[in-house]
Formats: C-alpha cells, sequence, structure tokens
C-alpha cells in the first residue's frame, strides 16, 4: 500500500489521481479467527489496530453490520478531552488523548485533530465550585485545566453572551487547551487502513446472529455470512451491546437511549474553540466545513431507534440560542440520532467476563468518541493478555458488585 | 416520538411522561445471607430488550399516576398500557428477525443492508 505524503500527492495530481488504490481489502469470513471483534466502529477498529501492532494477533476479524464508522462513531460531535474528576477516568482518558496527539502522523492518515480548546461553563455558585474543584484534581493527574473568570470566557470566545441579564448567566468555566475536535470517519479510515495493511480482515455486511459457548468458554459466532471458530469474542458494539451480550446469557448494568446531534448551514469560520455547558445543557462547535456541530440530551426511555424525541432538540435550540444569540437565524440543516449504551455511573466497561474468551468493551454512554485510541490500546491489552491493562482494571464489570463505581456523571457532558 | 394513552387521562405527548425505567424488577425480599452480587443484580443489572418491552411512565405534567406499558424498542410502536402490579398483557408486533433486522422504517434504515433487489438482507 502506497503511504500519503506530499509526493504521492503530486504524483497523482500529475496522472489524474486515476492512480489510487482501495485502502481495504473486502474479504471474506475465514472458518477460523484467533479473536473476532464486534462492531468496526473507532473503538473495534483501533482495538483491531493495537491487537495486530503491539500484541502480534494478526489472523484477527473485525465483524460490522453496516459499514465502517456508521453507527456512533459517525454520528458523535466529535470532542476531545480529557478533564475528568477521578483518578482512574483521567487515566484513560488523559491516555487517549496523548495518543491523539500523535495518531494522525501513526496512522499516515489526516484525521484532521484540532487542539482548539474545550470551555466547559459554570452558571452558578455550586457548579462553580465543583467545576474548580475538577481543575484542581485534573491537575494532580496531569490534566491541563484552567479556571476563567467571564470576562475571560468571552475573550477565549467572543460570541458567546455572557451578559449578566440571561436566565444562566456565565459566570466562568473551565478549559483545556489540549482539548478539541477532529474529524471521526478519517479516524476509522485511519484505522482500518492500518489494520488491514497488517493483514487484519475488516468484514462489513457481517451481522453476529449468536454465539457458541462450550463448557463456559467460548467456541465460536454465528452470523449472517456463515460460522466462524474462534476462541476469543470481543463486543465492541455501543448501543447493542447488551444484544450481544445477551447472546452469551450475561445481563449488564447498561441501558440504550437515542442521543441526537445536527449541524446547521455552512457559515464562515466564527466559533474558535468548543463551549459546553451542563446546566443550560448544550455542547457546540463549528466544523472545518463551517458547519456548527451542536449536540445535549438523550431521551429517557430505553429505545434502539436512531432518532430521537423533537422536544430533546428544541431545547438544545433554545439553550444555543441563549448562550449564542448571534446563531438565532440560522438554519438547521441535518438531525440524526445514535444508540448509546450508558452505564450508572457514567464510566466505561472494559472486562473480561464470567465467559471465558467472551470480553466487553461498552457502557462508553454519551461520551466514547474522546476514548476511542486510549480504549482500543487497553482493550487489546485485555485480550491479548487474557488480563486487564492497569488502566482497565477499574472499568470491570466487578464494580457493580464491590461497589467501587467510578461515578463521572459531573464529568460527563450530557446529564443523565 | 411518540403518543402515549394514558390509561387515566387518554392519548397524549411523550413530552408530558417522565419515564421510569424497566418494570417488573421486584425488590429482593432481605435474607441474613444476602450477598452483594445479589443487591448489584437488583439495583445495576437491566435486560435492556431490544424488542417487546415493559417499562413505567409517570405521567409528570398530568395526573402523575405511575402505569406500566409494552413498546417495541426496536421500533418505538406503543402497544400497551396497563396498572402497576398487573400482567403485561398479550400483544403482536413484529419483533427484530436478527439482532439488528428490525422493519424498514423503524428509524434504523441508515445502517441497514439494502439487497440489490430491494428487498431486506438481514
Amino acid at each position: 500500500m502506497g503511504r500519503y505524503s506530499v509526493f504521492s500527492l503530486v504524483t497523482q495530481g500529475f496522472l489524474g489521481h486515476g492512480g489510487w488504490k482501495p485502502v481495504w481489502r473486502q474479504p471474506d469470513p475465514k472458518p477460523a479467527y484467533d479473536c473476532v471483534i464486534i462492531g468496526g466502529g473507532g473503538h473495534g477498529l483501533a482495538t483491531a489496530y493495537y491487537l495486530a501492532k503491539e500484541h502480534g494477533m494478526r489472523n484477527i476479524a473485525v465483524l460490522e453490520k453496516g459499514w465502517l464508522g456508521g453507527g456512533n462513531s459517525g454520528r458523535n460531535t466529535s470532542i476531545i478531552r480529557s478533564n475528568y474528576l477521578y483518578d482512574e477516568s483521567a487515566a484513560i482518558y488523559n491516555h487517549a488523548l496523548n495518543l491523539w496527539e500523535t495518531l494522525g502522523r501513526e496512522l499516515n492518515f489526516n484525521i484532521m485533530m484540532s487542539h482548539r480548546g474545550v470551555i466547559n461553563l459554570a452558571h452558578d455558585e455550586g457548579e462553580m465550585r465543583q467545576l474548580k474543584r475538577r481543575i484542581e484534581a485534573n491537575r494532580l493527574n496531569g490534566v491541563d485545566s484552567e479556571w476563567l473568570d467571564a470576562k475571560q470566557v468571552q475573550e477565549f470566545c467572543p460570541i458567546l453572551n455572557v451578559s449578566a441579564d440571561i436566565r444562566y448567566p456565565v459566570l466562568g468555566g473551565t478549559l483545556q487547551r489540549r482539548g478539541g475536535v477532529n474529524r471521526h470517519d478519517a479516524v476509522c479510515w485511519g484505522y482500518a487502513r492500518k489494520a488491514d495493511e497488517m493483514g487484519v480482515d475488516i468484514i462489513q455486511q457481517c451481522e453476529v446472529t449468536g454465539i457458541r459457548v462450550e463448557a463456559g468458554a467460548v467456541t465460536g459466532i454465528e452470523t449472517t455470512r456463515g460460522s466462524i471458530r474462534t476462541p476469543k469474542v470481543a463486543s465492541v458494539a455501543a448501543g447493542h451491546t447488551s444484544v450481544i451480550a445477551k447472546m452469551v446469557d450475561l445481563r449488564l448494568p447498561i441501558e440504550s437511549h437515542p442521543l441526537q446531534a445536527l449541524v446547521s448551514e455552512p457559515i464562515k469560520p466564527i466559533h474558535p474553540c468548543v463551549v459546553m455547558s451542563n446546566a443550560v445543557h448544550v455542547y457546540c462547535s463549528q466544523s472545518d466545513k463551517g458547519e456548527l456541530v451542536i449536540g445535549a440530551g438523550i431521551d429517557a426511555h430505553v429505545s434502539y431507534t436512531q432518532r430521537g424525541s423533537l422536544d430533546i432538540i428544541e431545547h438544545q435550540m433554545a439553550s444555543l440560542v441563549e448562550l449564542f444569540p448571534i446563531f438565532s437565524r440560522l438554519r438547521m440543516m441535518r438531525q440524526w440520532g445514535g444508540i448509546v449504551d450508558v452505564s450508572p455511573d457514567a464510566s466505561p466497561i472494559i472486562s473480561k467476563t464470567p465467559v471465558k474468551g467472551f470480553y466487553v468493551n461498552g457502557g462508553w454512554g454519551t461520551g466514547g468518541w474522546k476514548a476511542t485510541p486510549g480504549s482500543g490500546h487497553v482493550f487489546a491489552h485485555t485480550i491479548a493478555h487474557d488480563e486487564p491493562h492497569p488502566i482497565a482494571a477499574p472499568f470491570a464489570i466487578d464494580r457493580f458488585h464491590t461497589g467501587r463505581l467510578v461515578a463521572e456523571h459531573g464529568a460527563a457532558a450530557v446529564a443523565h | 416520538m411518540f403518543l402515549i394513552p394514558c390509561p387515566y387521562c387518554g392519548e397524549r405527548d411523550q413530552s408530558e411522561f417522565a419515564n421510569a425505567g424497566e418494570a417488573h424488577i421486584a425488590r429482593p425480599v432481605w435474607r441474613d445471607d444476602m450477598t452483594d452480587r445479589e443487591w448489584a443484580d437488583f439495583v445495576f443489572m437491566r435486560t435492556n430488550t431490544k424488542g417487546l418491552f415493559a417499562e413505567r411512565w409517570v405521567h409528570a405534567a398530568g395526573c402523575r399516576k405511575i402505569f406500566n406499558a409494552l413498546r417495541n424498542t426496536a421500533t418505538d410502536e406503543l402497544l400497551a398500557v396497563y396498572e402497576v402490579g398487573a400482567e403485561p398483557p398479550e400483544v403482536e408486533t413484529v419483533l427484530p428477525a436478527t439482532p439488528s433486522g428490525e422493519a424498514l422504517g423503524s428509524g434504523n434504515d441508515a445502517v441497514k443492508i439494502i439487497a440489490s433487489g430491494g428487498s431486506e438482507k438481514p
């Protein structure tokens, strides 16, 4: 496979761009693999990439029921940050942020990583104290984080309404300068291209319908494209995690909800960073194409329909217009929903299970995108060694039995 | 978004209701030898069914009463409402043929695989 560089671009320019080759194969499933990963989104492809690169497991497959990155990887608002409260969370999200910084070079693929800064707003004194506490916790964990008062917030993001006469005035906010956004499709394609190069079979339009378990251990998997023998199955199925777990009679502390996002018509660059508000409840950034990318809340009921309720986005738009009056006449162009797997403590589950050879990576809820490389990296270690990576260990399913929860509701962007 | 037929007030917009999660989860009867695992199963573990699902709703902006409902979570089709404590009624609905093989029009068309003949492949 060719390496992407300015020289390949210029050469192809002279050749009329006729020489670009597909960057991954479309293989048929083999009868057996060393490991099968269910889910061809960012987390699944990252898992496959690190399994092949760091653990030498190259006879593996990624099964995707639709197309690569067509689920939540293509539906999120691509916000990257690591300013979580607890040590366990700071470890995994900062691990991911460190990997994001060099991922484009590592994958030889432009993931359009932009460290433009993420602001989390405070609208009352309680929230202000809570956010300042989080800043101190972040600093102790080596996560960059700083406090901005209302004036500094406005200097950083001039279009934000910080006047005192709105219903929930902006009192200040935290800023993580290393935070930002990137291009989600490019991340999936970059991981897929490199994983394929190392021999990983990426099989799209192949849905898992059952998992064979004999004497408490995984022996194979049933799909719409035939049976596959494998001693290891790793579920990275996001909203469908419970559906996959049910195939091995495993109940998880996860509920699936629709989460919506929308984009506006494209406008000239005006929004310099990412602004998130938990209290007024909206988060917003501007893509390089010029569209505002806006997200907010989940529907409260369990649902697997990839849409959402209108009252949720009405609330989200009201919040947006209060914080950014300048956007009040902007038209919204597209709206969509994705199914998020919400865990009771707003932290993920990266874990071995009572079924030998069945691994779960899920429960990322509304904020999984930022963790993609870190999640894949520690999950690959967990699968390859059949022992949790030290960073993944606190996120085992057992925590719901022992009570060692990692309650991150305050740092998660979406209230649930 | 859907309409919910409140058994006490009649059909109303979903935004009037608050969802109260999975129905028919019985609090375990206290025993001295009860394990953490049993408690955790009650407190945290959920079926999170894709398909026919029994759940509780509160008519928060109406009569404020709690009732149960049966809904197909693959399509959001609301099939029946019934009183708390009652057994779920018999209903008919089309369940997904495979884990994501729900009917077209369910809201999940974006990631569905459509065979060239126009018929649904899983």
